[in-house]
């Protein structure tokens, strides 16, 4: 549990060690070299400890102080799974950075705020206590308000100011929901009030918060109908920060943050989050297929995608779960490198308009080959990963008795392998525009980075394998499917 | 600074004087409470936020040229990341002194260290936001004050005042 500390501590130090660079080293260029090596460094490192720290289960309290006054930071099967994915995709982001990010000035300032994104994230998902979880949201999500913005061209700051103003609510709703806890309890940590419901379930009091609660992170998570921050800041922001959004933080913001208060600590009933599931993959979709911005295409896809993981949970069963979660790791992995695709192509052409591109795969062919096989993974064509996953989601409905349920989320799928063919055919296949015949291949640790992603996808396929999913998966259905006993990690 | 009073810009001469003689004083309070605050009501970002104000009334009194020279805008952003630095570097020292994460491990009582009332690595702490709390406020206001946002075409784009 002791090196999970390091999961905060890493990417914050790292984030003001870069930002103070400045009075230290005078050339900009040797600034620009160290921050990409510290940034790399601290990402790399904390995949490591992340992908280290499965089959941790305890709790540690900061400063020694015990659970009731102190901090406590919880690791469980949920929380390590969540972890190593984070930090997985965070480290083929910064990798894509170094690049990338040559385009913008201040590439500093981005390291600097991408790292907090980061520490903000590993903090929500380790910390055990409601107030604490809201300052580690509040820190991934300014951060993230700033990253989507970065460019600081018009529509850059526009998207920023509408996502920082539907973050603004979500996070107000928390707090007050937070404070309506408080309140009845006299307690933040979040096991004592888990134990408290559990002995005295006061239905009433303990609606309302819920439901605050859940408004808060179906904001957060861009679940339809609160969504309507992502199609806009999700396009906005650079490749490698749209991969971190789409990948991994609304996922941590959003269907982490929720999961684990609806299940673990109100120990309520989850089955009203399917309808939600479902609403989303059906309106999500088709505004996914109309759109000829690619990103743009992707951030609509990504809300549709997250209908499938709230479907999964919102089914409550072990199997529902289970697919549930395994989507959520391969939509990280596909959705990240489909984002860092479309950066690298943009990067090349300087148009994400899919209409401007074709024939791409004769001159960019790692990129036009790893988004193949990205595409293939979201449409859910086996063996890739995101076959496994759509698949077990739907035999959960069928099991679960919700027929109608499986046939939205097959024809969601259709329409899914739809739109990505559409990418595929209009950027990557077909004729290839004069002015791009002479464009090169992306460079090469952008190349790398797609290249590690890619494997990932077919990879993360060999989590259904009994060995592996014991260690993986399965102790974090199981954190869920216990209910209140997450109380019983915090002594 | 009361040797130069004459600097052309800012506000009236009776606006400078009186910001000359209350300067220091309102300076002086500040890391009063930054130092003291870990014993008594007060504390970091209090303290911090009235040495902001200093810098803010400097300001104020006598235009960006002068704060400029006492405060640059890279030192101010330096001293920000300096303050969140310390506060990180110590809460690390104290993992690695006494075994675990922001353990205070400086003897809190009357019978520490010269029989003193401390709050331990809270008065460092306190002085690390302050430094933080400080340089980010003077930033944020200093920011606000030489930038606006202006409409080029149809495009919004923030610009320096001149």
């Amino acid at each position: 549990m002791e090196r999970c500390i390091y999961l905060i501590l890493l990417p914050l130090g790292g984030a003001f060690i870069i930002a103070a660079l400045n009075a230290v080293v005078k050339s900009a260029k040797l600034r620009n070299i160290i921050s990409d090596i510290l940034a790399n460094l601290v990402t790399l490192a904390a995949a490591g400890i992340a992908l280290a720290s499965f089959g941790i289960k305890g709790s540690y309290s900061v400063g020694a102080w015990p659970p009731p006054f102190g901090i406590n930071l919880v690791a469980d099967g949920f929380s390590t799974l969540m972890l190593a994915t984070v930090n997985t995709i965070a480290f083929c982001a910064t990798l894509y950075s170094v690049n990338y990010m040559d385009q913008y000035t201040s590439k500093r300032h981005y390291y600097s705020l991408f790292l907090l994104m980061l520490a903000g994230m590993n903090g929500v998902l380790l910390s055990g206590d409601f107030f604490n979880m809201f300052v580690f949201i509040e820190i991934a999500s300014i951060s993230s308000y700033a990253l989507v913005g970065f460019g600081t061209e018009a529509e850059e700051l526009e998207a920023s100011f509408k996502y920082m103003v539907m973050g603004g609510i979500a996070s107000a709703f928390m707090l007050l929901a937070v404070a309506m806890l408080y309140s009845s309890f006299g307690v933040l940590n979040m096991a004592d009030i888990a134990r408290a419901i559990a002995v005295s379930p006061r239905a009433t009091t303990l609606k309302f918060p819920l439901f605050l609660f859940i408004i808060a992170f179906a904001i957060k998570g861009a679940i339809i109908p609160f969504h309507a921050w992502l199609p806009d800041a999700h396009p906005s922001a650079p490749a490698p920060v749209s991969a971190m959004l789409s990948g991994v933080l609304i996922k941590t913001l959003g269907i982490y943050a929720m999961t684990r208060i609806i299940m673990n600590i109100f120990a309520a009933d989850v089955t009203g989050l399917a309808p939600l599931g479902i609403i989303s993959i059906i309106i999500g979709m088709p505004l996914a297929l109309g759109q000829t911005d690619i990103k743009r295409l992707l951030a609509y896809s990504s809300i549709s995608q997250v209908g499938y993981i709230v479907l999964g949970l919102g089914l409550g069963t072990p199997l529902g779960i289970f697919g549930a979660l395994f989507h959520l790791i391969n939509h990280s992995i596909f959705k990240s490198l489909l984002f860092l695709n479309s950066g690298a192509v943009a990067y090349r052409l300087g148009t994400r308009e899919l209409n401007d591109m074709g024939g791409l795969n004769k001159v960019m062919p790692i990129t036009g080959g790893t988004s193949f096989i990205a595409s293939l993974s979201i449409a859910g064509i086996p063996p890739f990963n995101g076959f496994f996953s759509k698949l077990i989601i739907i035999l959960a409905c069928v099991k679960a008795g919700h027929t109608g349920f499986a046939l939205w989320a097959v024809a969601g799928s259709i329409l899914t392998l739809s739109s990505f063919m559409k990418v595929q055919k209009l950027a990557f296949f077909g004729e290839i525009a004069e002015q791009h015949k002479k464009i090169k291949e992306a460079p090469l640790l952008m190349s790398v980075s797609v290249v590690i992603l890619a494997v990932l996808c077919i990879a993360s396929s060999f989590l259904l394998l009994p060995g592996l999913r014991n260690i993986t998966l399965q102790p974090a259905v199981d954190a869920l499917l216990a209910g209140a006993e997450y109380a019983k990690i915090i002594k | 600074m009361t040797e130069n009073n004459s600097v052309s810009g800012g506000m009236s001469e009776l606006v400078k004087t009186v910001c000359v003689a209350v300067e220091e004083f309102i300076f002086v309070f500040g890391c009063y409470l930054v130092i003291y605050g870990h014993l008594s009501p007060g504390g970091g970002f209090a303290g911090g936020v009235i040495l902001a104000a200093v810098f803010i009334l400097i300001m104020l009194a006598f235009g960006k040229e002068r704060i400029l020279k006492i405060m640059p805008r890279k030192r101010a952003a330096f001293i920000e990341s300096l303050g969140a630095l310390l506060f990180l570097a110590v809460a690390w020292a104290e993992l690695y002194i006494s075994g675990i994460f922001f353990r205070n491990f400086i003897p809190s009582s009357a019978a520490g260290h010269f029989k003193l009332m401390s709050g331990g690595t809270i008065l460092i702490y306190n002085i690390a936001i302050a430094l933080k709390v400080m340089a980010g406020l003077f930033l944020v206001f200093f920011v606000l004050s030489i930038t606006r946002v202006i409409l080029e075409g149809d495009k919004l784009k923030m610009v320096k005042k001149q």
